[in-house]
């Protein structure tokens, strides 16, 4: 028994056994309704042996949505614990493996996802490519991503969740003050995860790069092309940090090395600083993109060409480059002194320069337009406003001296929700309404669509607002609770509430889609927005090709020319189209590094060994594997082509 | 909808605007020491001057938004194809620059007021307070006067204190906001921290840095006294309060809470801080005690773990 013993919760309470009859009964639902409809060969045939960066995209979409529920509810958890003083909904324990588990899932398995979805579904579509550069390499980063995002999300019913903070600094992270498996499960889910990241970041570069359509210069993408080229090329260099930072932290954890340490030669500070060495340049990973669809959204519904496309480029070129040149103030108060402070003080004010850019290039664009308030227009002006807040409250802490008494409060946390919030969610949301048509070929409903978005920022206001004000006040992050006396209870509250307020309205987003699939008009043609780039230009629902000719790019906004001024976008005639083949390869090396994960989290030696064999076998496999890919023939795209023009109107 | 706009602002405006001017002001913006004024200045130069550019970019937002939305313009209005002008992009860069200037010039000067001793507490010779951290209390170490208190601190005011900060355990941070900003207290390297209190008072004070599982309750009680006082407590401490021995620091380490408590003697002779300030040669003979007594302390650590293996 003694073997089994390590799989049990260290901390159970009746919600988590809950949670585990919920997550059993779930699945048992889906394994049943997937045999009795008899669709185990469609799944397998037509999803998890995919190499269609759409598919891909869409699986990568279902991720996000079903991570932001769980870190949602963890969020709610957490505001309703703090609503009160002297709460007793959650122990100390529990309340800090939520709030940890809140963190990671949020930005590396809801946003992560989130901002891959729109790269893979729209790059190829926007520089008119029929897949990205390594199809196969995809599903691998897709399956080793899921894979991690399932190990890390069985920890809290398996052996027990992290609970050291999503930044896990040691000593606190270490065996001695953190014994539970829970920071194993951070170090080598996220590790396998963060593989599959950094494989797409590469995946992603040599697309952008190799196969943009004739005509597409660098300068002449589209914008959200250029952000995802940028947040890649951050991807690349930032991703290898965390993956030998983790693998430093693993063997710290399971071999007993001494690199975080507080004796013998280790050094806790470096977790710290090689963390946000990785960990700034994230937050702009997942910001980049979001700047990106913005862009996109704001000039199709403006009517206008975007303003400053070029200073826009040189903005996000600029911020890449000083996102590696400001971790330190994650911890200005770690006694480096006032002269490294300063410094970093100053290139963290300075990245606030090319972001005002980008905020007056969209007023600007707004300028001499014809705005239509479309739901993710909306969004847009809703996060204009919100997000300078957050990005002067920024500018705020940067200053060193008073960080010292902002840091580790709930100001911080109002902050970074306050970006992070606006600026990325809501820009998932806005482009998750504006490519619903393209993906599904069908609208989701404006008119709640509206609803939601005033419902998300009203909430957004109430709940994150008072946080800057009990921050001042010196509420702490973190506390699972508080005593009367402090007065943060009121302000609590209102935060609850608005927490409360913002779940209604992403439960709205879910009506919203099941009202849409059962209600809108099938009838929307392939540019139901009026757009102005590429990925308009193909039909909806858009064919595993893409386009049957590829497009001729001669500006940046390729099909705006072709609808307003005479453009010919596709010129020549229909060829044998090469595509890709399905592999099951991806999906089997992803369960392997799953078992391979579980094992090296319960420090299952044998199994770890076996699987680890099994993951070498399957790249040694692969290299000596002659798949040359398969035609599709003229007549066929011919079909398919009158088909979905039969289709359309 | 315009109505939800105006709505949604205000209820921010009113919110933010009750609770500065509510009855009570909040803490960091109440300051009892120099420190926390240098600070608590900066923080409202920059919320003001952060307002500024909320309601600029709010302002341009709601002018182009109300002029140009698409139901006030005509039918065939095309809207024109703009590339961008250099003078616009110029200002659009060379205000903030501007701005950032400033506040680099503002944020420079006060690090270093905030990492010297206090103004106006220059001439005064610094009270000397060890202060470190155990999972999950506050140890305040006083060399100079050979006392050694739990959870509490007593401090004179109108005089400079520095405060050497390390931890028995993860990584804390030591913050009483109306003194001033935090700093981290580690358990491989010292830092230090210059606060001082104008007045005599009650203060809050706190670890701010997640430390596990008994966080939330990792507070100490500040007091603030007059020199007198202070010396008076000494005294006092020296005739009641019992000796701090080894085996009873060892026990309050333990991880846990702990009430207050008050020792004679500090253990900073057994259990030294972790200084490693190689460089100095006027404490050399204190020194050899140090490393002596350090590899003492190290083999126990080593018990220790070796404990933690067996479990």
């Amino acid at each position: 028994m003694d073997f089994f013993d390590r799989f049990a919760v260290p901390h159970p309470s009746f919600l988590i056994y809950a949670s585990m009859v919920g997550i059993g009964l779930t699945m048992l639902a889906i394994v049943l309704g997937i045999t009795y409809f008899k669709k185990w060969g469609y799944l397998w045939r037509e999803w998890i042996t995919t190499v269609d960066h759409k598919r891909i995209g869409i699986m990568y979409l279902l991720v996000a949505l079903l991570m932001l529920f769980r870190g949602g509810v963890d969020a709610v958890m957490m505001r309703y614990q703090l609503s009160m003083p002297d709460n007793t909904f959650l122990d100390s324990q529990h309340y800090n493996e939520v709030f940890t588990t809140h963190g990671i899932v949020m930005i590396l398995f809801m946003a992560m996802p989130f901002i891959t979805f729109f790269f893979n579904y729209l790059i190829p579509l926007q520089i008119g490519a029929r897949d990205v550069a390594f199809p196969r390499l995809n599903a691998l980063s897709f399956w080793l991503f899921f894979m991690g995002m399932g190990l890390f999300n069985i920890s809290f019913i398996v052996g027990g969740s992290p609970d050291a903070g999503w930044t896990s600094y040691f000593p606190l992270a270490n065996n001695e003050f953190s014994p539970s498996v829970g920071t194993n499960y951070y170090m080598i889910a996220i590790q396998i995860a963060g593989l599959g990241t950094m494989i797409s970041g590469i995946n992603f570069i040599t697309t952008i790069l190799k196969m943009r359509a004739p005509g597409m210069k660098l300068m002449k993408m589209p914008m959200f092309t250029w952000s995802a080229f940028i947040a890649n090329v951050i991807v690349v260099f930032a991703f290898p940090v965390l993956t030998v930072l983790l693998a430093m932290g693993t063997m710290d954890r399971l071999f007993g090395t001494n690199f975080f340490t507080t004796d013998n030669g280790g050094m806790d500070m470096l977790w710290a600083n090689l963390f946000w060495v990785w960990g700034h340049p994230e937050v702009y990973i997942l910001i980049l993109p979001a700047f990106g669809l913005y862009s996109e959204i704001i000039a199709t519904f403006a009517r206008r060409n975007l303003y400053g496309y070029k200073s826009m480029v040189a903005s996000m070129v600029v911020i890449s480059v000083f996102s590696f040149l400001v971790w330190t103030h994650h911890f200005f108060t770690m006694g480096q002194g006032a002269f490294t402070n300063s410094i970093f003080s100053i290139t963290t004010m300075a990245i606030a320069i090319p972001t005002g850019v980008k905020i007056f290039n969209w007023l600007f664009t707004l300028w001499k337009g014809k705005i239509v308030f479309t739901t993710p227009m909306l969004y847009s002006m809703l996060f204009i406003p919100l997000f300078t807040l957050g990005g002067v409250t920024g500018v705020m802490l940067a200053m060193s001296a008073a960080d010292y008494q902002y840091h580790n409060t709930m100001f911080l946390v109002a902050h970074f929700h306050n970006v992070i919030i606006p600026g990325v969610v809501y820009a998932m949301i806005a482009g998750l309404t504006f490519y619903w048509p393209k993906m599904f070929g069908f609208m989701l409903n404006e008119r709640i669509g509206k609803w939601t978005a005033w419902l998300m920022s009203v909430g957004f206001v109430l709940a994150f607002i008072p946080m800057y004000i009990t921050g001042l006040d010196g509420q702490a992050r973190r506390m699972y609770t508080y005593s009367e006396s402090t007065g943060f209870s009121m302000l609590n509250m209102v935060s609850f509430i608005g927490a409360g307020i913002m779940a209604i309205s992403f439960a709205l987003l879910v009506y919203n889609i099941y009202y849409s699939i059962r209600y809108a008009s099938r009838d929307i043609g392939n540019d139901p927005w009026d757009a102005r780039s590429l990925e308009w230009a193909t039909h909806t629902p858009v064919p595993e090709y893409n386009f049957a000719i590829t497009p001729q790019v001669a500006s940046t906004q390729a099909f705006w020319d072709a609808k307003k001024n005479g453009h010919e976008l596709f010129k020549g005639k229909i060829e044998k189209i090469h595509m890709p083949n399905n592999s099951g390869w991806p999906f089997i090396l992803g369960c392997i590094f799953f078992v391979f994960g579980f094992a090296m989290v319960f420090s299952i030696w044998p199994l770890a060994i076996v699987t680890l064999i099994g993951i070498l076998g399957c790249l040694v496999y692969r290299s000596f594997e002659k798949d040359h890919g398969r035609y599709i023939s003229v007549e066929e795209i011919e079909e398919t082509e009158a088909k979905l023009r039969g289709a359309k109107k | 909808m315009k109505i939800k706009v105006k709505w949604a602002l205000l209820t921010m405006i009113f919110t933010i605007a009750t609770v500065l001017t509510g009855c009570e002001p909040l803490l960091v913006l109440d300051p009892k020491g120099p420190q926390a004024k240098t600070q608590a200045d900066d923080i409202m130069l920059s919320i003001w001057l952060m307002s500024g550019i909320v309601i600029v970019v709010l302002a341009i937002l709601v002018f182009v938004l109300i002029k140009y939305r698409a139901s006030k313009q005509s039918d065939d209005y095309e809207p024109p194809h703009i590339e961008g002008s250099l003078l616009v992009e110029a200002i659009c860069i060379g205000i903030p620059v501007i701005i950032v200037i400033f506040l680099s010039f503002v944020s420079v000067k006060s690090n270093y007021e905030v990492e010297a001793t206090p103004a106006g507490y220059e001439d005064t010779k610094p009270l000397i307070v060890y202060a470190s951290s155990s999972n999950w209390k506050w140890h305040f170490s006083y060399p100079e006067e050979d006392i050694e208190t739990v959870n509490y601190l007593y401090i004179p005011a109108g005089r400079a204190i520095e405060f050497k900060l390390y931890s028995y355990g993860p990584i804390t941070s030591f913050w009483i906001p109306q003194l001033g900003g935090q700093k981290y207290a580690m358990a491989d390297m010292v830092t230090t921290l210059h606060l001082a209190a104008d007045n005599p008072g009650e203060l809050q004070g706190r670890n701010a840095n997640f430390s596990g599982a008994g966080f939330a309750k990792n507070t100490f009680e500040v007091t603030a006294m007059s020199p007198t006082e202070f010396d008076e407590w000494v005294e006092e401490v020296h005739e009641t309060a019992e000796p701090l021995t080894e085996e009873k620091f060892d026990e309050l380490l333990e991880p846990g809470h702990l009430g207050r408590s008050t020792y004679t003697g500090t253990h900073l002779e057994f259990s030294p801080a972790p200084e490693h300030d190689h460089g100095s040669t006027e404490s050399d003979s204190s020194h050899t005690k140090v490393e002596s007594d350090h590899e003492n302390h190290e083999s126990s650590n080593s018990d220790e773990e070796s404990d933690h293996a067996n479990h």
